[in-house]
């Protein structure tokens, strides 16, 4: 019964360790290719709008910066709360802080060792490379930036290599068992029958025919089959990516990206209505009535806007994002009051040249921005009360009932 | 005191303690049985289950694609989802109301009264509320049509116009039919349409005549005219018959000052004293301090008498009529006569005589000046039935050439419209501007219909000098045309009625000199504000001259102070009322403030007389017909027996019995209008004579949603004094229930096992002033408009599934002190006291219902709100069941989309109907619970634009649709986490220092208490003590 079982667990372990081959368990500055290019993502996520690596922007240089600074345990804490630091009296901090105009680097709390441990593996990299010409590209609005896993990785491994040792080592003490067993029942008196029971070879097609194996592989199964049928009805009516094709070629890219033309001055609703809007022809005749070749297209699809204009005929776009009925959502509250980025929820619009659903749009989705977002309380007299109850501390908006039902089903 | 054992029951079926009632009076979904033998097995069900994955999975396969389409051209205040507000003007006939339009993406999807108007001061009724609906109706017409056929309005004018000069030329006589016209511009139009055809003269008449107060006025004043009443300054109010709060001249206005007087306080201890004189129990009545049931027979009888102890007091002669022995007569003299200069006689007679006996009790009382205001003259009713009558009698003798029905249905709705309806076919030409193909339309050559007045530009002068506008607040739906434009084309000129009103303020109102600012400037001023105040001029004094004696005589002659045989009382609804919006099913399901029927006709009796004609009226609304032989008419009504109808008295209803009006009101009931005949010269509403009602054995279900819903005999949940007890100590009436501990009884307050949410930043609470509330209904269908609550119809109503989230309790009283002695209280119950209690979800800080769903689908919020999430709910309707005030509703059906409620339920089935829907609030679908939410999508807007402007919330900018619609202003919501808001002060909360966020509030008012307090699920909703201002010796 045993020996099936074992080799899964072979298995298992072969899987993992493999896994594990690709996981740092550095506290020193790694030089793996993995860890560089998640040092990189971060990098430009968060912190390209002020540091480039060897010239000074806002921020310093950060070439070198890991031979340069007392520690790493201090680049840490510095990333995380520099204003911490500087007020601790920290001699180096506080040269810094002059150096750079006393401009206040925002904190990241949120990041994890191995998140700022990877920007450093990135930065020396990069400090190693020889001097060329790093192609910059625009900066990415938004991203949530690496959110950090729950349990270190350090410890799950360790955790596994543990199990699967211990797994071995059963194995082998039940093959000691058995080897032991049958010496001893050797020793007896035994009929023809038990003796071919003892004996028994362990062949391929008892090991498929045994119970213990079937029970394995229906369970597998079953389970996987139960997943995939669960995943698929929770994926119902989830359109991320949906990109549907529209009636005039109108890009994003070029309008936000190429000419950052800003979005509120075309969906003029974000700010006062639930509904954003898309914008009227006769919002794109402001620009239009002069410009009558596109970059994209030429003049077929800019004729199209001017075609409806002339026949007062609307525009019949393609809704992107959908909500069901039952669920509100406010444009302004988000994008007025909270001070969000369109590109939080949006994606890299103006990188689109077609639209496409960046989001999940699922309650989950909501909510969980809902639990990470702190409140945009500064400033707004109408969350005073509130703001001195968390005593002016940061709330996020579930702290103030942004997880409860009647705030977007009625 | 024995004030307080009195014992309230929800129906005389309670009363009995009927059977059918006891069996279902704990539960709250009745079972009925299984209707259809649904024949469905566990094998259908794995069917339907597997149909359902595979349909499921279908469906996943593709996005539907949905459009988003903006405007070409975006006017610049137009957007999506922001809603905008117009001032507006609601009229229906003579009916007005000052009116707030709320209009999203250009479509009106709920009115609000307008504060700033000095006539209705900001109140509305439940005709008001409703009437958007009647904007969407589905049976209004396309477009003109000539006979049956449509029509160009090209082809239709030119025939018109050809055929109106043929007449004219011929010499012949034209008629404009209306009912009363409150427009000056429109009177202008018909003016210049006289100044063309010289033939015509315009006949107004209203469905319910006032034509014996305007004589009666011209003969005590030597002017026919209505006065304006100030029921603010009456101390002591005397109504014989006239349902002021209800449907009498100017309700809404009515009400609102009347509720000024109700409103007591430890600081205003004073209130005014209301006796009624009335046959039917109306609303009025219900409201009243004194009620005494008297005959129509003896309507003129109580005047003349009324009369006669007022001129005793007064040293003046008294005259020759009066009866003897009506009770509460000699008590209110002698209060009248103490309150004299501040008192107020109103009388809802038709009859010209005795309109000018009360005409010479006010001024005996010197009200004149004070409660009543000559110079205000009012212009809602200005039918002149015998003008009326002389043209009917024309047409019948084909001496009229032509006839314009200008908005008006005399075919059904006057006496003599069968006659009218048959001599239409020998007038050449007939012309109908009705909106709807109507009884009159119908049988008219042309059918030139109107806008909406929402669709329409008007003018107004409900009172002398006082102006309103209506402005439209869509575009047309339908090709129709304003038929004051109608009018002025068929005059030969073409001209927009925009612009002809608009001129015409130029010319009436605009003053440079006065205003100092631009015409455009005042116009767009007065349209901001919906109202124009023009300068007010006094009518001179007024010196009563009235014939008393001749009146008397005339009395003597027409009223009997002892007729022994059957009478019948023909009265006016709230919500159908006279039957012109008879097609709005709003109107048909709003239970009516008394009966609590819906979508029925029916008779109303006493319970006499229900044990001397042998009808048996249960528990479950099943009665039988009588049939009501009037000389050589009869008629067939189910019977409704009703406590505080006057023995020998049958109540019946106007404004059923349509038959072209739509299929949601079409033959629904008798048409009584034909019943009512000439008296004295003027309309008269009862029948005194020749009535003979028997029973007919067959049985019919009045659909009511009176039994429903028990309290069973826990008379806590009203609690009531008297003023003189008030006075004493403001806490009368209070009860304190305790809660038995081990060695002590304390306050079911502190008796809880939660710790209690604290309230952080807001805390919604709502006060309910059950001694100003007059249980007239407007805040239902508010409530039903504002949050898209379905209409069941009246099958679903009587299988207890009405839907209404907000509903008005209404409970009868008794003096009987003995609650299992029956016998004694059916002996009280003759003329029983009312007592109104709107009731709607608590929001209970501990509410049964929230512990309870297995979903969580309905939890608490941080502000105090009890929130129900229809998309987690899977309708196991536990929460219902635990619900201790039954405010739980549950859709039984979809009654969007559905076929069955295609006709009763338009709002979510048409594409017309749909138009109405209001998008804040979601349509539920079946299977889910839901109930009143406090208005959450109102609190969210308003809480955000707060946010937006970076401010607080500032008290009165959320209200909820009940309060806004509650024209007596019973209703007061807000943040009782303010200490500065209305409901703060009201209430008297002061701060809990310990737990300043505690959800149990310090309530200081005296009067403020929570239903079914010893329960302790504390409540977010208070109610105020009812005060009634009766003599203890009377309790």
């Amino acid at each position: 019964m045993t020996h099936p079982i074992s080799g899964l667990f072979k298995n298992l372990a072969t899987a993992l360790f493999i896994l594990l081959c690709v996981t740092s368990f550095a506290q020193e500055i790694s030089t793996d290719a993995g860890v560089i290019k998640e040092g990189e993502t971060l990098f430009n996520a968060n912190c390209k709008a002020c540091h480039r690596i060897d010239q000074k922007l806002i921020g310093p240089a950060l070439a070198g910066v890991y031979d340069r600074a007392p520690s790493l345990d201090w680049i840490k804490n510095f990333v995380r709360n520099s204003s911490k630091v500087i007020a601790s009296g920290d001699e180096y901090a506080n040269k810094i802080f002059a150096e750079n105009g006393k401009m206040m680097m925002t904190s990241f709390t949120s990041f994890s060792d191995d998140q700022i441990m990877a920007i450093m593996a990135y930065v020396e990299n990069e400090t190693n490379k020889p001097a060329e010409v790093v192609a910059t590209t625009t900066a990415a609005g938004g991203g949530e930036g690496g959110a950090g896993a729950g349990v270190p990785t350090s410890y799950l491994n360790a955790i596994l290599i543990g199990m699967i040792v211990i797994l071995l080592l059963l194995l082998v003490i039940l093959g000691l068992i058995i080897n032991g067993l049958k010496r001893y029942l050797d020793q007896k008196d035994l009929t023809e029958e038990d003796r071919e029971v003892v004996h028994s070879p362990i062949t391929l097609s008892t090991i498929v025919q045994s119970r213990g194996f079937i029970f394995i592989v229906v369970f597998i199964v079953a389970s996987v089959s139960f997943k995939t049928v669960i995943d698929g009805l929770y994926s119902i009516g989830v359109q991320q990516g949906y990109a549907p094709k529209q009636p005039i070629a109108f890009s994003h890219k070029v309008h936000a990206g190429q000419y950052e033309i800003d979005c509120k001055y075309c969906h003029t609703g974000a700010i006062k209505g639930r509904s954003a809007n898309i914008p009227s022809p006769n919002i794109c005749m402001n620009c239009h009535t002069q410009i009558r070749s596109g970059t994209n297209t030429g003049e077929s699809e800019i004729a199209k806007i001017v075609a409806a204009v002339e026949t007062n005929r609307p525009i019949e776009w393609v809704r992107v994002h959908n909500l069901p009925d039952l669920a509100y959502f406010n444009h302004s509250q988000h994008v007025n009051v909270g001070g969000i980025e369109c590109q939080t929820c949006h994606g890299p619009i103006e990188e689109m040249d077609v639209v496409k659903q960046y989001s999940l749009l699922t309650m989950g989705w909501c909510i969980d921005c809902h639990r990470k977002t702190d409140v945009n309380a500064k400033g707004n007299a109408y969350y005073d009360n509130l703001r001195e109850l968390h005593n002016n501390k940061a709330m996020k908006v579930e702290d103030i009932g942004g997880l409860e039902c009647a705030k977007c089903h009625y | 005191m024995n004030i307080k054992k009195k014992t309230y029951w929800k129906g005389i079926q309670q009363l009995r303690n009927d059977p059918a009632f006891v069996k279902h009076a704990d539960k709250e979904f009745v079972d009925l049985g299984i209707e259809d033998d649904p024949r469905h097995t566990r094998r259908d069900f794995l069917k339907m289950m597997g149909f359902s994955v595979a349909a499921a999975s279908l469906a996943a396969c593709e996005a539907p694609i949905r459009k988003a389409i903006p405007f070409v051209n975006k006017p610049l205040d137009a957007d999506p989802s922001i809603p905008n507000y117009y001032a507006s003007t609601y009229i229906n006939g003579g009916d007005y109301c000052s009116v707030v339009v709320k209009t999203i993406e250009g479509r009106p999807i709920k009115i609000d009264g307008n504060t700033l108007s000095k006539v209705s001061m900001g109140g509305t009724s439940a005709q008001v509320e409703a009437s958007v609906m009647s904007l969407y109706d589905n049976y209004r017409m396309r477009g003109p049509k000539k006979a049956k056929d449509s029509a160009t309005w090209e082809d239709v004018d030119n025939e018109i116009i050809s055929k109106l000069q043929g007449v004219a030329a011929a010499g012949g006589q034209i008629r404009i039919v209306s009912n009363t016209i409150l427009s000056p511009s429109t009177k202008a139009a018909i003016d210049h349409f006289k100044n063309k055809y010289p033939t015509t003269s315009h006949v107004q008449y209203d469905q319910v005549s006032y034509y014996g107060m305007l004589k009666g006025n011209e003969a005590s004043f030597g002017k026919a005219f209505i006065p304006s009443y100030d029921f603010s300054k009456a101390k002591l109010i005397v109504s014989i018959d006239a349902d002021f709060l209800g449907t009498w001249l100017s309700p809404i206005e009515f009400s609102k000052q009347y509720s000024e007087t109700r409103k007591i306080s430890e600081k205003q201890r004073e209130m005014s004293r209301h006796y009624q004189f009335e046959a039917n129990l109306t609303l009025t009545g219900a409201n009243a301090d004194y009620r005494t049931m008297i005959r129509p027979s003896q309507e003129g009888l109580v005047v003349a008498q009324l009369y006669n102890l007022i001129a005793g007091k007064a040293g003046n002669a008294t005259i020759s009529a009066g009866m003897d022995k009506v009770s509460n007569l000699n008590k209110a003299a002698d209060e009248l006569w103490a309150n004299r200069g501040n008192s107020l006689v109103v009388c809802g007679s038709n009859d010209k005589d005795v309109q000018v006996l009360v005409n010479g009790i006010n001024t005996m009382l010197s009200n004149y000046g004070s409660t009543i205001l000559a110079d205000r003259a009012v212009n809602y009713r200005q039918g002149n039935d015998e003008q009326m009558a002389a043209f009917v009698a024309d047409a019948e003798a084909g001496k009229i050439g032509a006839v314009i029905f200008y908005n008006c249905n005399p075919v059904y709705d006057y006496p003599m419209g069968a006659k009218l309806e048959a001599a239409l076919k020998n007038i050449s030409l007939s012309v109908s501007t009705s909106s709807t193909e109507d009884e009159t339309s119908s049988v008219s050559a042309y059918k030139t219909p109107d806008h909406h007045y929402l669709e329409s530009w008007n003018d107004f002068e409900p009172k002398t000098n006082t102006f309103s506008l209506s402005q439209p607040t869509i575009t047309p739906i339908f090709k129709t045309r304003q038929a004051q434009e109608s009018l002025l084309m068929w005059a030969g000129e073409k001209v927009e009625y925009f612009s002809f009103v608009k001129n015409n303020w130029k010319n009436w109102h605009y003053n440079q000199s006065a205003l100092g600012l631009g015409f455009q400037a005042f116009w767009d001023q007065c349209l901001y504000n919906g109202v124009f105040e023009g300068a007010q001029q006094s009518a001179g004094t007024l010196s009563f001259a009235g014939d008393v004696n001749a009146a008397a005589s005339s009395i003597g002659a027409n009223y009997k102070a002892n007729n022994s045989g059957y009478e019948i009382v023909l009265y006016e609804n709230c919500g159908v009322g006279n039957g012109s919006q008879a097609n709005n099913p709003l109107l048909q399901e709003l239970p009516d403030p008394i009966t609590k029927a819906v979508w029925d006709h029916y008779a109303t009796i006493s319970q006499k007389d229900a044990a001397a004609l042998g009808v048996n009226n249960d528990a479950e609304g099943r009665t039988q017909f009588l049939n009501i032989a009037i000389g050589s008419k009869s008629i067939k009504i189910p019977a409704l027996v009703q406590p505080g109808q006057a023995p020998g008295t049958i109540g019946i209803a106007i404004g059923y019995g349509r038959t072209k009006v739509g299929k949601v009101a079409e033959n629904l009931g008798q048409n009584v209008y034909p019943l009512v005949t000439m008296v004295n010269g003027s309309l008269n509403y009862s029948i005194t004579a020749d009535v003979t009602p028997t029973l007919v054995d067959e049985p019919f279900q009045i659909a009511q949603t009176q039994v429903h819903q028990t309290y069973m005999g826990r008379s806590n949940v009203i609690q009531e004094s008297v003023l003189s007890e008030f006075k004493q100590n403001p806490e009368a009436g209070r009860e304190f229930p305790k809660i038995t501990k081990w060695e002590e009884k304390v306050d079911p307050a502190t008796v809880t096992m939660w710790k209690g949410h604290d309230y952080n930043d807001h805390h919604w609470g709502m006060s309910i002033d059950l001694n100003s509330c007059t249980g007239c209904g407007a805040c239902i269908v508010a409530c039903n408009v504002e949050n898209n609550v379905a209409i069941v119809g009246k099958q679903e109503v009587i299988n207890r599934r009405e839907m209404h989230w907000l509903r008005i309790d209404r409970y009868y009283s008794s003096d009987a002190t003995d609650i299992s002695d029956y016998e004694a209280l059916e002996h009280a119950a003759e003329n029983p006291e009312v007592v109104f209690q709107p009731m709607l979800c608590q929001h209970c800080n501990n509410a049964p219902c929230e512990t309870v769903c297995p979903v969580a689908a309905t939890t608490h919020s941080t502000e105090g709100l009890n929130q129900m999430t229809y998309n987690r709910c899977i309708g196991t309707r536990y929460c219902a069941n635990n619900c201790p005030y039954k405010v739980r509703r549950f859709n039984w059906f979809k009654y969007h989309d559905n076929q069955k409620f295609y006709e009763v339920n338009p709002s979510m089935n048409t594409d017309l109907g749909r138009m109405v829907l209001n998008p804040e609030v979601t349509v539920r679908s079946r299977g889910v619970m839901e109930k009143c939410s406090f208005c959450v999508q109102r609190i969210q807007a308003g809480k955000l634009t707060a946010k937006r402007e970076k401010r607080k919330v500032k008290d009165g900018e959320i209200v909820t649709a009940c309060q806004a619609a509650c024209t007596s202003g019973a209703i007061v919501f807000g943040d009782m986490n303010d200490a500065e808001s209305q409901i703060s002060k009201l209430l008297q909360i002061t701060r809990n220092e310990k737990r300043p966020n505690s959800p149990d509030k310090n309530i200081g008012n005296p009067r403020a208490y929570r239903a079914l307090e010893e329960i302790g699920v504390k409540p977010n909703i208070y109610y105020l003590t009812k005060i009634k201002n009766k003599d203890l010796t009377n309790a």
